[in-house]
């Protein structure tokens, strides 16, 4: 518990460092915001190896409300996560701000409120009463709208927080609301009496409902997305990373907290919803992360997948457990809690790496850097380990969550129902679509950030970045290459959460040793990670050693080839958009793209490429026009006398009277 | 798994890159007989090799470290992927070290690799091929994914070991095996760069995908390349040879058995890469826009046999 204390007192001290001198923003604020996120990480390990649960009276909250703190495993497990990654930005983050000093941003706010964000965050993992979860989640909602306006010289940055905002008060509401379903049973906020409370079927679907609408905004699934390939672009690239990487996450806690925790008997109707509402956004977010050409969009919407990805490891976990498929349901779940760390890992490193080039080299476009691994070699060597992870390959970690969920899937025949053996083999070709198209996404976004040729003489330029950016993006390039390599050691901490949230673990996932992982049984299915990289160091030995004396050693260097007509330029190397543009026409149907060329009389024709999210048009415009007639409807009340407003006042009085005499 | 086991392992492995390049002259041998030519030795592929090995290498000022590490990348990453496929033997403990999602994911990395170098010399070719490979590989993987779950699923293992055993148990084709079938020969031949979607022979630039990528290597570097599409040409001809026509593969490590299997493997294989030769004679390279139909193809197969298998054919 004294872990916990430090990880409060240092985020808050954190905050006032800032808020009376900028210049302590490096020296304090973010060392203290480092030491928060180590605390937390401490905490979580100290929560998970106890296995049972640890409570806490806050001195605060109302009289009849007391703030409780709870930390379980469940708890514990996202709190490793949100500390990790914490830990890298702080240290990331020293080098980072420095850009900002020189500039006309003003700095109190940052440091403030990334302090007031890690809290929020710290607390909603935390709190065990629905009132402090609302608070804290507020708290985390508000902060982080401020980050995202940080920047807010720009009108699209004012326009993605504001959007933000929005998303975030729906998703806000819809939580509150899923809260009063549950506390209407349970007659209490606190947890464990709705924990005790079985709503029946439809009031509990209501509350699942609710739930999974809230969570879901603030998760980014499609079609409640749209907010996030805007906002977290538009935030400082540390706070990026930790909204990606963390607060996404947060949500899958809340997810978790309420649905598997809360609400009592699961259904395996909801795990059908669940399913197919992330593989759709596996799918639309993997096809739009594609089409982008800005670094940072391309991440965003990569996250849109990765959420996708965990929420169908979600839907198969809850399929399976309102199946009565216990190990099952606890196999699924520990996949999607296995990418959730993983996406936390490998997408802070990645928005880490974004930020570094925006540092050095000024630049988010992706059609206008090239070369930028001769010139930033160690941020381009972490950028390459997260986009091996983020494609699934092994034997980085991205592939043994992305494995595990597809070994989940494949037990479906233990299933009786015929629709949900038809539709989780189809969830699984989704997700092997989504993972091969990622592969296509990163191969394009380090092909042309990092290799080839400088297309702006601003990126030819670019410098190392300092030291102790390098150090945060090491951390968690280190943190991708041990959870690739070790997953029986991760998963046996990770299992702990199904342990004490299902009562049921998986017996045999390191029944055999640290160096395999056999989720079912070793006859079924077996990878193990050492061993893979074991034979390819070794196989790769042999190779270089058979090469080096059988082979002819000399290497001479020499133009490129040309075809034998002019020398190539970088203008004449493939662009994002030209990467993109094989897939675009494939799965164009998709996406709403517009394309062609405009030639005006006399001027120069000019090539025409916009790529817009269909959920604008499809889910976005009719519900603000839905909104926007009901308005039209309210301002007919508005006629501007006093009295008009005095007497709909006395009629709602009375009307009110009237209901509560009923 | 005791010591036979693992020697037999380790000669399985060595086998891979040894037996790659005869069955590439074999299907250029075969294809050169259909056209009525005498064709090359089956040899010539591994002398081409030894050619390569034995020239200098030219590296591209522009290109960076990632350029010359890939072909080693390259090379390991499909080479074990081909060791946890079984060749000769059901009793194979590197499948067990590496599932079959385990193969795809290594032929992914191999894969990643190449686009990633295809890129990095900074010239359009590269990332034309590099573009072409990844929209390709794209749609095939999750063809191979679901071609590959179906046989998981009715062998309740995605270890290919046990996946050959429970086939030369089951004995029959059942119709979701077919579909598997049909699906995995398509996304073979996109995957290993073959007519109607590629074409291994081609010398203009603008019309290839494979050959585009690579088209900045030379020297040794080109070597292990092009060694390495030869074992994954093999790892594919091994895969549909063993799992859907297991016959004749060794499930003991006794040398008769071994005899018997080396005999069957080299029997299927010449029907297969026979068949190949056939199949790029007749066929002619299709505009890279009708790939995706084709593999489309693929991919519909292949949930076609897996929502069969789990539809029609459980309990069975």
């Amino acid at each position: 518990m004294a872990a916990l204390g430090l990880a409060l007192a240092s985020s808050l001290a954190g905050l006032f460092a800032t808020a009376r001198r900028p210049a302590l923003l490096r020296g304090l604020s973010l060392p203290l915001f480092a030491l928060s996120g180590l605390a937390a990480l401490a905490c979580g390990l100290l929560a998970l190896a106890d296995g049972g649960s640890i409570t806490l009276q806050l001195p605060l909250g109302l009289p009849w409300l007391p703030w409780q703190l709870r930390l379980d495993a469940l708890s514990g497990f996202f709190l490793v996560l949100l500390g990790a990654l914490t830990l890298a930005v702080g240290i990331y983050g020293v080098g980072y701000v420095r850009d900002f000093e020189r500039g006309r941003d003003q700095l109190p706010p940052l440091g403030a409120f990334s302090g007031l964000f890690l809290l929020g965050m710290e607390l909603v993992l935390m709190a065990d009463g629905a009132y402090l979860f609302m608070v804290a989640w507020e708290l985390m909602t508000l902060s982080s709208y401020f980050l995202v306006a940080f920047q807010h010289d720009n009108a699209a940055n004012r326009r993605a927080a504001f959007l933000y905002l929005l998303m975030g008060h729906i998703s806000g509401l819809c939580i509150l609301l899923a809260f009063g379903v549950l506390a209407s049973f349970s007659g209490s906020f606190a947890f464990a009496a709705m924990r005790a409370a079985h709503p029946d079927f439809l009031w509990a679907s209501v509350a699942f409902a609710l739930a999974f609408t809230g969570f879901g905004i603030k998760a980014g699934l499609v079609p409640v997305h749209a907010w996030l390939p805007e906002a977290h672009p538009a935030a400082p690239s540390h706070i990026s990373a930790l909204m990606s990487g963390a607060m996404l996450k947060v949500a899958v806690y809340g997810f978790l907290r309420v649905v598997f925790d809360l609400i009592g008997p699961l259904h395996w109707q909801w795990g059908v919803v669940v399913l197919t509402v992330g593989s759709l956004s596996a799918l639309l977010g993997v096809l739009l992360a594609l089409m982008q050409t800005d670094l940072k969009r391309l991440l965003a919407y990569s996250s849109v997948e990765n959420l996708g990805i965990v929420f169908i490891g979600l839907g198969l976990s809850l399929i399976f457990l309102g199946t009565g498929h216990r190990l099952l349901g606890a196999l699924a779940l520990v996949a999607a809690l296995y990418h959730a760390l993983n996406h936390a890992l490998f997408k802070g490193l990645l928005f880490m790496g974004a930020g570094a080039i925006l540092h050095s080299a000024h630049e988010r476009d992706l059609d206008r850097m090239g070369g930028l691994l001769r010139r930033m070699p160690w941020t381009g060597t972490f950028f390459l380990i997260g986009s091996l992870a983020i494609s699934g390959l092994p034997p980085l970690n991205g592939f043994v969550s992305e494995w595990f969920t597809f070994q989940a899937a494949l037990q479906t025949w233990q299933l009786h129902s015929g629709l949900l053996r038809t539709l989780i083999p189809v969830a699984a070709a989704v997700l092997a679509l989504s993972a091969a198209l990622a592969a296509a996404a990163f191969v394009k976004a380090y092909g042309v950030a990092f290799l080839g040729r400088a297309r702006t003489r601003q990126v030819r330029r670019a410098r190392q970045v300092p030291v102790n950016m390098r150090v945060g993006q090491g951390l968690l390039a280190l943190g991708c290459l041990a959870a690739g390599v070790f997953p029986s050691t991760v998963i046996a901490w990770i299992v702990r959460v199904p342990q004490s949230l299902l009562g049921s673990g998986l017996p045999q996932a390191g029944a055999q040793g640290w160096l395999w992982l056999t989720p079912v049984s070793p006859t079924t299915a077996s990878y193990s990670a050492p061993g893979v990289l074991l034979a390819l160091l070794v196989l790769a030995g042999l190779t270089a050693w058979l090469v080096h004396w059988g082979a002819v050693r000399r290497v001479r260097r020499s133009d490129a080839w040309d075809c034998g007509l002019a020398p190539p330029t970088p203008r004449m190397q493939y662009t994002a958009t030209g990467f993109a543009q094989p897939l675009r026409r494939v799965f164009g149907a998709w996406l709403r793209v517009d394309e062609g060329v405009d030639a005006g009389e006399g001027a120069t024709p000019r090539h025409r490429l916009q790529i817009t999210d269909r959920s604008w048009a499809l889910f976005y415009a009719p519900v603000v026009r839905v909104l926007d007639r009901l308005t039209r409807l309210v301002t007919r009340m508005q006629a501007g006398h006093l009295r008009v407003y005095l007497a709909w006042t006395l009629g709602t009085l009375l009307l009110l009277l009237w209901v509560v005499t009923l | 798994m005791n010591a036979a086991d693992t020697v037999l392992a380790v000669a399985q492995a060595l086998l891979w890159p040894l037996a790659a390049p005869l069955l590439v002259g074999w299907v250029r041998k075969a294809k050169a007989m259909l056209q009525n030519r005498r064709g090359a030795s089956v040899l010539q592929p591994a002398r081409n090799l030894g050619k390569l090995f034995a020239k200098e290498t030219r590296v591209a000022h522009t290109a960076s470290p990632l350029f010359r590490v890939t072909p080693y990348i390259v090379f390991t990453a499909t080479w074990l992927a081909a060791a946890a496929v079984p060749l000769l033997s059901t009793r194979l403990p590197t499948s067990a070290l590496a599932d079959v999602i385990v193969v795809a994911g290594l032929l992914g990395l191999a894969r990643f690799f190449l686009a990633l170098a295809g890129m990095d010399v900074g010239t359009a070719f590269g990332g034309m091929g590099a573009s072409r490979e990844m929209m390709v590989s794209g749609l095939a993987e999750p063809a191979l994914l679901m071609a590959v779950f179906t046989l998981a699923m009715s062998a309740h293992s995605t270890n290919l070991s046990s996946v050959v055993d429970h086939q030369l148990a089951g004995g029959t084709l059942l119709p979701s095996m077919l579909f598997a079938l049909g699906s995995l020969i398509l996304v073979a031949v996109a995957e290993t760069g073959r007519l109607p979607i590629d074409n291994p022979t081609t010398h203009l630039e603008l019309t290839m995908i494979h050959e585009a990528m690579i088209l900045e290597y030379s020297g040794r570097h080109l070597a292990l390349l092009e060694w390495a599409a030869q074992i994954r040409l093999l790892l594919y001809g091994a895969l549909i040879a063993n799992v859907f026509f297991p016959w004749g593969i060794a499930t003991t490590a006794q040398p008769l058995a071994l005899g018997i299997a080396v005999g069957a493997l080299a029997g299927k294989l010449l029907v297969l890469g026979a068949a190949l030769a056939v199949g790029e004679t007749v066929l002619v390279k299709k505009r890279l826009f009708q790939a995706p139909a084709f593999l489309n193809l693929a991919f519909l197969f292949a949930l076609i046999g897996l929502l069969s298998h789990v539809i029609l054919e459980q309990g069975m």
